[in-house]
Order: structure tokens, then sequence, then C-alpha cells
């Protein structure tokens, strides 16, 4: 074994972790705010990639300029997620929850088998096709470009929560819905603006991811489950937890490709993922 | 008469009457299509029943209950096929299985409370079904195909008429309702709902949750397995994607949500719901539009849970109260 093909293997893998990373810091960043789990979050993720796909299919649009168009478009997706189904099922048990935003999946995903097919598409061309080699290590660009959209996404999340004022009201809500109330802050608006702003990382994460993976309709169903597996392993509701998972994630799941065998790499990634929680059940930075 | 022999003379009747009813279905509808719509409600009844008593009446919510049905759909099948041995016996064998891996995913996952829990199982099922998407023996991804044997009850295959796989199923479906019934008004029931409505209370009653919740793990996983071989032998062939894949485990735990978990009715009235719905919309819309009763479906749960969360069996009991 060459340690070129191990440090290529793991780059690829860091670089596949920083986009694992984004998506679950926006499933945890609902999750963290109000307790409920998105099992539509890979979905939302699909429609962001089509957006981007349709954009340059149909008008030639770049997805790096379609990266906004998404951003904004998968906010308001997720806003109206939030005023149309989770707001009545606030107070509803765990599992009406779950159904809420498993229907919802389901019905994205069969929308999308119905709107668009069930062909593989893929944008060929983009502004950042290419590759740049550092000593026998090849980096392709779009997943560069995307790791460094993700690592950006991250830290305007994170300085939003921790400096602005209306982050750290959304703090305050996760922590103490009705505390937080008392002091004036609207939480319904929190929920709204975190389920907004949840989509909207995935609005990223679809527009970046779109210049280098296959789109098809169930293309969220493993970015899905992977998301929840990572955001249980950092930690529900930590979202530097997430992030540091992703990376954990990413790299796990080609290191064992490489390694074992490319079939089995997920075996090792939901392993990993079933020792820690059983080690430590709140997750690597979880509060609980 | 008091109101309250009134009521259960009431209730013998009209027992007797469904009971009539089921067993003479055969008979009245004979085409096909009726008869397999018969059998899956059956079939998913006793599976929402089976998942009730973890997730329902436990509060332990499974999503991964599909490995349970494709260990005992797998475990039958593959000894039918190297050894012929009936597929009963085979049946046994995949319960004893599918018991063991249900305390192998259960003793460490009882730890995890809420969606670690869920999640955990989830992330078990997806590592049992790549280990059969990739086990050459167990047939890989082209799955299995069970020998056409003779028609006969010891050869659990019937091909001249589905009846038999009626009456199996309706027996099967009968034993858990009657199991579920047992546990519901026993002692193990009651712990069950303990553990489920506020476990810090229950154990400080003495109550072993860990046991506790592996006995409700344990029935729910055999009776599943069992399903599992029902299904094997009525399809007649399996592979990973239709006896083992996700959505087969949430279709498992959305029945009794439909209908109304921790009840006996709930899952039957999901089952009778679901199943008939997904049917038809398939029949009728899947040759013209794929994917559509998908996208109906979809829906449809997202309504459920929206306007009426505690299942139909919600609704019925909120009406009882009133009236």
């Amino acid at each position: 074994m060459q340690p070129e093909m191990l440090i290529q293997t793991l780059v690829s893998g860091l670089l596949m972790g920083f986009i694992f990373s984004l998506i679950a810091v926006g499933l945890n960043l609902i999750f963290g705010v109000m307790d409920i789990v998105n099992f539509a979050h890979g979905d939302f993720l699909m429609l962001s990639m089509y957006t981007a796909f349709w954009l340059y299919t149909l008008w030639g649009v770049d997805p790096l300029f379609s990266l906004p168009i998404c951003i904004v478009l998968l906010f308001v997706i997720g806003w109206v997620t939030y005023q149309l189904i989770i707001k009545r099922v606030l107070k509803a048990p765990m599992l009406a929850q779950i159904f809420s935003t498993f229907g919802l999946m389901v019905f994205l995903r069969h929308a999308a088998l119905l709107a668009w097919s069930s062909d593989y598409r893929a944008i060929k061309e983009t502004l950042l096709s290419g590759r740049i080699g550092i000593g026998g290590v090849f980096i392709p660009i779009p997943q560069l470009v995307a790791s460094v959209g993700a690592i950006i996404t991250f830290g305007l999340i994170y300085w939003f929560m921790q400096r602005t004022e209306t982050g750290m009201a959304l703090m305050a809500t996760a922590e103490d819905a009705e505390a937080a109330s008392l002091m004036g802050v609207n939480s319904d608006r929190m929920y709204a603006l975190a389920w907004g702003l949840g989509a909207a990382c995935v609005g990223v994460a679809g527009a970046l991811l779109s210049t280098f993976y296959y789109i098809f309709p169930e293309v969220g169903y493993l970015f899905g489950l992977l998301a929840y597996i990572i955001v249980a392993l950092g930690g529900f509701g930590s979202i530097t937890g997430a992030f540091i998972a992703g990376i954990i994630i990413g790299v796990v799941e080609v290191l064992f490709g490489f390694l074992v065998a490319p079939a089995f790499k997920y075996v090792f990634v939901y392993l990993i993922y079933l020792i820690v929680v059983i080690a430590r059940p709140q997750g690597l930075l979880g509060a609980r | 008469m008091t109101k309250e022999r009134q009521l259960l003379a009431l209730k013998v009747v009209a027992g007797v009457i469904l009971a009539i009813a089921l067993l003479a279905f055969p008979f009245i509808f004979k085409k096909p299509f009726p008869q397999r719509m018969m059998i899956l409600i059956f079939m998913y009844a006793l599976l929402g029943e089976a998942w009730n008593i973890l997730g329902g009446y436990g509060g332990q919510v499974s999503l991964g209950h599909a490995v349970f049905f494709g260990l005992g759909a797998y475990t039958s099948s593959f000894m039918l096929i190297r050894w012929g041995i009936t597929p009963w016996l085979g049946m046994v064998v995949g319960i004893l299985i599918a018991v063991a891996v249900s305390i192998i995913i259960g003793y460490p996952c009882f730890r995890l409370a809420g969606h670690y829990f869920a999640i955990a199982t989830i992330a078990a099922g997806e590592i049992v079904g790549i280990v059969f998407l990739n086990w050459k023996l167990m047939g890989g991804a082209i799955g299995l195909f069970l020998p056409l044997l003779n028609e006969s009850l010891l050869n659990f295959e019937f091909h001249s008429t589905k009846v038999p796989y009626y009456y199996i199923i309706l027996a099967m479906l009968v034993v858990t309702v009657f199991i579920a019934y047992r546990i519901e008004r026993s002692r193990l029931g009651f712990y069950f709902r303990a553990i489920k409505n506020d476990p810090a209370a229950a154990r400080s009653l003495g109550i072993d949750l860990t046991k506790y919740k592996l006995i409700a793990m344990i029935i729910s996983a055999a009776l599943t397995a069992m399903a599992g071989t029902f299904y094997a032998q009525y399809v007649l062939f399996i592979d990973p994607f239709t006896v083992l894949p996700l959505m087969l485990s949430i279709q498992m735990c959305l029945i009794p949500v439909l209908g109304g978990t921790g009840t006996i009715a709930g899952p039957i009235i999901g089952s009778c719901i679901l199943i008939p719905m997904a049917e038809y919309t398939r029949v009728y819309l899947a040759g013209k539009v794929s994917g559509l009763h998908l996208f109906l479906y979809g829906l449809l749960i997202i309504v459920f849970a929206v306007f009426q969360p505690a299942g139909l069996m919600g609704l019925i009991q909120r009406y009882r109260r009133r009236g």
C-alpha cells in the first residue's frame, strides 16, 4: 500500500466530511432549538440539488451563482414547513412528530420522482471543474470549494448564534422556551427561524454538492440518514459537536471503504455511532 | 338486565359475527385480489401488534424491526433451500435467532432514551441490511428463490389456491392478539406502561427497567420473525430490499401510530386503513403514474400526524368520553 493512496483517501474523506458536517449542523439547529428530528432533512438537500441542476440546465446558471437562490429558497421551504406542519405538532407525542416529518420525506421524495423521474443527473461543466495536485495527492476543486463553503457557513452560523442578539434569543429558546418567552422572546418566531436556518444550511450544501455529486430523487436517503447519525454522535443540540462528528464520519467512511471493502463502509459508520452513543449516551459534545 | 350485561351480550354477538365473517370471507370473495388484500391486512396488523408491545406499551420506539422480519424470512428460507427442512421448523429457529439478535441489539441500546434509541435501531437495521446485501450464501442482492414443492401444510406451500395462507395468517394474528391481550391485562403490561410513562418512578418502585424492556423486545421480535417466515412462504422470494428495508421498519411503526399506540385495536385499525389504501392506489395508479401512490401516502401521513396525533383510537376514545 502506497502512502499517497492512504493520504489521498484521507483527503477525500475529509472533504466529504465537511459537507456531512454542514448538513448535520442544519439538522441539529432544528433539533437543538425544539427537540424535533426532521426526517425530511435529506430531501430538503435533494430539493436544493435539483434547484441548482435546473438553473444550470435551463438557463446555464453556474451552481456557484445559484447558491444564493438555493439558500433563500430552502430558507423559505424550512420556514413554510414549520408554519404548515411543525407548529401543529409541537405539543403532540414524539411519534406524531416523527411521522409528520417522515410523511414529508415520503411526500417530497415521490413528488421529485413524479416531477423529474428517477434518472440520475449531473452537472457536467462548472466554473469549478478541475483539480489541483500537491505532491502526488489530487484535490478536486469542486470538493475543495464545497468544503471551504461548508466551513464558512458553519463559521457564520456559529458567529450568529454566539454574537448576535437574535442568535442568543434562539439559544435561550433552546434552553428554556418558557423562560425565554417571559424575557420577551417570541418562541414561535424563533422556531420558524430555526427551521429556516436549518434548511438554509442544506441549501448551501445542496448547491455545492451538485457540482460533483449525482442528483436523483433518493439522494436524500443516505445523506439524511448519515446526518441523524452525525447529530446523535456529536450530541443532540450541539452545533460544534455535529461539525466535528461530520468530519469523523467522512473520514471513517472512506478509510474503512479503503481498508476493508467499499460495500461495508457504512457498517463501520453505524458501528462507530452505536459504540459512541452506548459508551456516551449524550454524544460527543451533548449536554445531557 | 343491567346495562353492563347488555353491553357484554352485544360484544359477544358482535365477536361471533366478526369471527364467522372472517372465516367465511374466502368463500364469498373468491378472486385473488380481495384475498391477497386480507392476507396483507392480517400480516401488517400482526406486525403492528408486535411492534406495539415494545413501542406502544413499553414506549421504546424501534425503527429497526425489519431486522426481525428479515431474520425470520431468511432463516426458514435458507434452511428449506439448503437442507430441505420444513419451514415450520425453520420458523422456530428463525424466532430463536431473532430473539438472540433482539437481545444483542436491545441490551446495550436500552440505555439510550428517546431519539437516541430510535436512531440506534435504525443503525442496527441498516447494518443487518448491508450484511445480507453482501452475504453471498444468503443470495446477496439477488435474494433467495424458494423451491416449488408439493402443496401441503407441512411444506407451507399452496399454489392452486391461496386460501390456506389466509387461514394461516389469520390464526397467527389471533395468537398475536391473544398474547397482546394477555400482556395488557397482566402485571407485565402494567410494568411496560409504568416504564413508558415515567421510567424514573418505575425504577424507584423496584422495576428492573432493562429486564422488562428486554422482555417486551423479545416477545415483539419473536412475533415479527414468525410473520417473516409467513411472508417468505407466501411470496416464495425474498431479498434485502423487500424484507429488510428501513421503509418496512417504519411501516410497522406507522400502523399502530395511525390506529393508536398502546391499544389492542389500534394496529388492526391502522392496518385496515393503510393496507387497502396502499393496495388500491398501487393497483389503480401505479400502472399510469409510478410513484403517485407513495406521494399520496406521504400526504396522508402528514395530515394524520398533524390532525390526529393520538391515532384513530384517540378519536374513538374522545367520542366515547363525550357520549
